[in-house]
């Protein structure tokens, strides 16, 4: 079965880096609903949350091809991992005189903000899981949309754990712990294991 | 000490025991050779056509067992490269490729013969840098041989404008270690994951092994024949895992897949546990996915994570470095034997040999590879194309010594025999034999210059036949004899070889052959052999494309 899977990913702050992770998006035939990459608590390192489709076998690829990237640092899939998921929308509404109550209602309504007024326009900001994000906007059409731009999901997985790669320069413990990250059964002893 | 790029980059490489190297000048690489006279221990090697400097890197690099390296100007030099990176990349192959690319303002403007070689190869190499200082020359170099030559191996392409090469920076002394947080050196197993293995095996009841490429480059070759002989396990090899298993042992049973022998193919078909080791399940040697023996446990040893899973469901994968795996394997494996299934397989190859040796004088793939064979004393190492001498290749010579064979597996590409068989030359006295297919020798034969220059003894022996050999094949057979653009002609190759100043033969019936053989003996320079064979002669046996390995076949009638 396919469905939407979240991947975090930490790579080298370097130039090209973002182009050798899509390139191997395209050429593996991996679909990426979403990229989004900025800056983490560790100077010198980008995080990358990226949204696949597929089923378990092919997000599993994705991260093994992923890893062998020589700079990505790190790649874990928590997509059944309890985590926080987040998606900021900015929707540039149609709203005059004669509607602006109603799109302020529906403002409300989402607990969105107005964070620009025009006379024949609005932008609302939106803020949330992906599935409020879409419900937004869905009711925003029927006053018109003119613009919008979404960011793609950023992820976090919930409580003390972390997706940090790990700081160990000893190359053994490397292995195990990049081993232990791969693969899609955190709970199996056999991460490598797909039957 | 300050020094220039360029003369960084030839430390570099001094550092690294680099001893020889295979290139071609232009405009933005002329800062570093002009620094090669000072560093004559590194012998840099003027190829005619850079696809060649590549190839001739990747088939040096096979045979000596060592990181291959070449270098091109940038534009058209670079791009020239991509089909030998491409190559090497396919076959895991250990390779450092050098570019020059326009000085460092000029980039991004279209300047004349700039090419984004780094953008162009991201697919292609296993990494690649663009170095915009001088400075960082030493590591980059540092790091390119290591990630080059560890792990599974790989091309790792170095980029170097113009400019850079003449910059000056601080050299003091190579780099003693690397630091590379995203690339972790996983040779060693998980306990675990080899218990899990070793339990597999000791309970199977009609083990295989399927030995790849990885053994021949981790050097396991004795580790796998201790396993095996210790599992009673018979072992088949991929088509690039030939000479990784020594194929006189008593459990070889030669190599399997679309040509590979019907015993093989069925072996595999029939085994209750497959032992992938250092290789990739890959669709030419499996056949139809769907239908590979379904009821099989597989155990997958493999240097890569990515290559465990991702063809077939795997029962015991084992990530890590098959000697080391292997042995950390032996202790757990049991002495075991299977004398029933042992001798099933026997007398599938007792009823099915491949022997499509025809009675006659005229020359056909199969006698001639048993008769290079017998000259050589199974001796030789061998180079090929593609195609079907490259098979007939596979199957009728006898390989014992790991290294002994050369081939392009998995890209495929016609015309690697010349220039990779030169390279190979580099890396051992003996001579190589080429084994050529007509098509690919006419691909790659401006080489002829270079291994004239060097005197070197290569063998080039040309499967001649005036035809595109295997795509006329598949024209015979799936295509209803609907011959198109497969006939090649027959260039006059002797005339061709003496053009070069090259000693070139003929031979046109078996006893003719023979006596080149002959005559070879002890000649120390280069030969162009222009066999002449039976012009429609078919490989057999067969697994047609979408096919199953259960259903191979043995002629045209079983289509």
């Amino acid at each position: 079965m396919a469905s939407r899977n979240t991947i975090v990913a930490h790579v080298e702050d370097r130039p090209g880096v973002l182009a050798r992770v899509a390139s191997l998006f395209r050429r593996r035939g991996f679909n990426i609903e979403s990229l989004t990459v900025g800056h983490c608590e560790e100077p010198g390192l980008s995080r990358m949350t990226i949204v696949v489709d597929g089923d378990d076998h092919q997000v599993d690829q994705v991260c093994r091809q992923l890893f062998k990237l020589i700079d990505v640092v790190s790649v874990q899939d928590i997509t059944y991992a309890p985590m926080v998921d987040r998606e900021l929308a900015l929707i540039k509404v149609s709203a005059s005189n004669f509607n602006r109550r109603e799109v302020l209602d529906m403002v409300e309504m989402f607990r969105a903000d107005v964070v620009d007024v025009d006379a024949d326009a609005l932008i609302v900001q939106v803020l949330g899981d992906e599935g409020k994000v879409d419900a937004a906007v869905k009711m925003f059409e029927q006053f018109g949309i003119l613009e919008m731009v979404r960011t793609g999901r950023v992820a976090m997985v919930r409580g003390t754990e972390t997706t940090k790669p790990p700081a160990i320069s000893d190359s053994q413990q490397a292995a195990a712990a990049i081993r232990a990250m791969l693969g899609r059964r955190p709970e199996g002893a056999l991460p490598f294991a797909s039957d | 000490m300050r020094l220039t790029g360029a003369r960084i980059l030839m430390e570099c490489l001094r550092a690294e025991g680099v001893e020889v190297f295979f290139g071609y000048p232009g405009g933005v690489v002329l800062p570093l050779y002009n620094t090669l006279g000072e560093y004559p221990d590194i012998k840099h090697v003027l190829v005619r056509h850079e696809q060649a400097a590549a190839h001739a890197a990747d088939g040096y690099a096979r045979v000596a067992g060592r990181t291959g390296v070449c270098l091109a100007t940038s534009g058209p030099g670079a791009t020239n490269l991509v089909t030998g990176i491409t190559t090497a990349y396919m076959d895991s192959v250990p390779m450092v490729v050098l570019t020059g690319n326009v000085a460092r303002d000029l980039i991004g403007r279209d300047g004349f013969q700039e090419a984004d070689i780094t953008g162009i190869t991201l697919p292609i190499t296993k990494h690649n840098y663009l170095l915009m200082r001088a400075s960082e020359i030493a590591p980059a170099v540092k790091e390119a041989f290591h990630i080059a030559s560890t792990g599974r191996k790989g091309p790792v392409l170095v980029d170097i404008p113009k400019d850079v090469f003449i910059e000056e920076a601080e050299w003091d002394g190579y780099p003693q270690g690397v630091s590379l947080r995203g690339y972790p050196i996983m040779d060693v197993p998980r306990e675990e994951e080899v218990a899990r293995a070793a339990e597999t095996i000791n309970a199977a009841k009609r083990p295989i092994v399927i030995a790849g490429h990885g053994v021949v480059q981790s050097e396991a070759q004795h580790e796998l024949v201790e396993f095996a002989e210790r599992s009673d396990t018979p072992v088949l090899t991929t088509l690039l895992g030939i000479s990784g298993m020594p194929e006189d042992h008593e459990l070889s049973y030669g190599f399997l897949g679309m040509h590979g022998h019907f015993y093989a193919n069925m072996a595999a078909d029939r085994a209750d546990v497959v032992i992938g080791i250092g290789m990739r399940f890959d669709d030419r040697a499996m056949g139809r996915f769907s239908d590979f023996n379904p009821t099989a446990k597989i155990v997958h040893i493999d240097i890569d994570p990515a290559e465990i899973g991702k063809n077939f469901k795997t029962h015991a994968p084992v990530n890590g470095d098959v000697k080391e795996t292997l042995s950390r394997l032996l202790p757990q494996i049991d002495r075991n034997s299977h004398p029933e299934w042992r001798s099933e397989i026997d007398e599938i190859m007792a009823q099915h040999p491949t022997d499509y040796i025809e009675e006659g004088t005229g020359l056909g793939g199969p006698w001639l590879v048993r008769a290079l064979a017998e000259a050589t004393n199974g001796e030789a190492t061998i180079v090929t194309g593609v195609g079907q001498h490259q098979m007939w290749g596979a199957q009728y010579y006898p390989y014992t010594k790991a290294r002994q064979w050369v081939t392009s597996g998995g890209l495929g590409t016609m015309g690697y025999e010349v220039p990779a068989a030169m390279g190979a030359q580099f890396a051992q006295q003996e001579p190589i034999w080429s084994i050529c297919g007509d098509g690919g020798f006419q691909m790659t034969s401006q080489e002829l210059q270079t291994v004239a220059e060097h005197n070197l003894p290569v063998r080039f022996a040309i499967f001649n036949n005036g035809f595109l050999g295997m795509v006329r094949q598949w024209q015979e057979l799936f295509y209803a004899n609907n011959y198109h653009s497969v006939d090649l002609g027959q260039p006059d190759f002797v005339k061709l070889a003496e053009a070069y100043g090259i000693r070139g033969v003929r031979a046109t019936t078996r006893a003719e052959a023979m006596q080149v053989f002959r005559d070879l003996e002890g000649y120390d320079g280069p030969v162009v052999i222009d066999f002449q064979l039976e012009r429609e002669e078919n490989v057999w046996p067969m697994v047609p494309a979408g096919a199953a390995l259960s259903e191979t076949i043995e002629s045209a009638e079983d289509l």
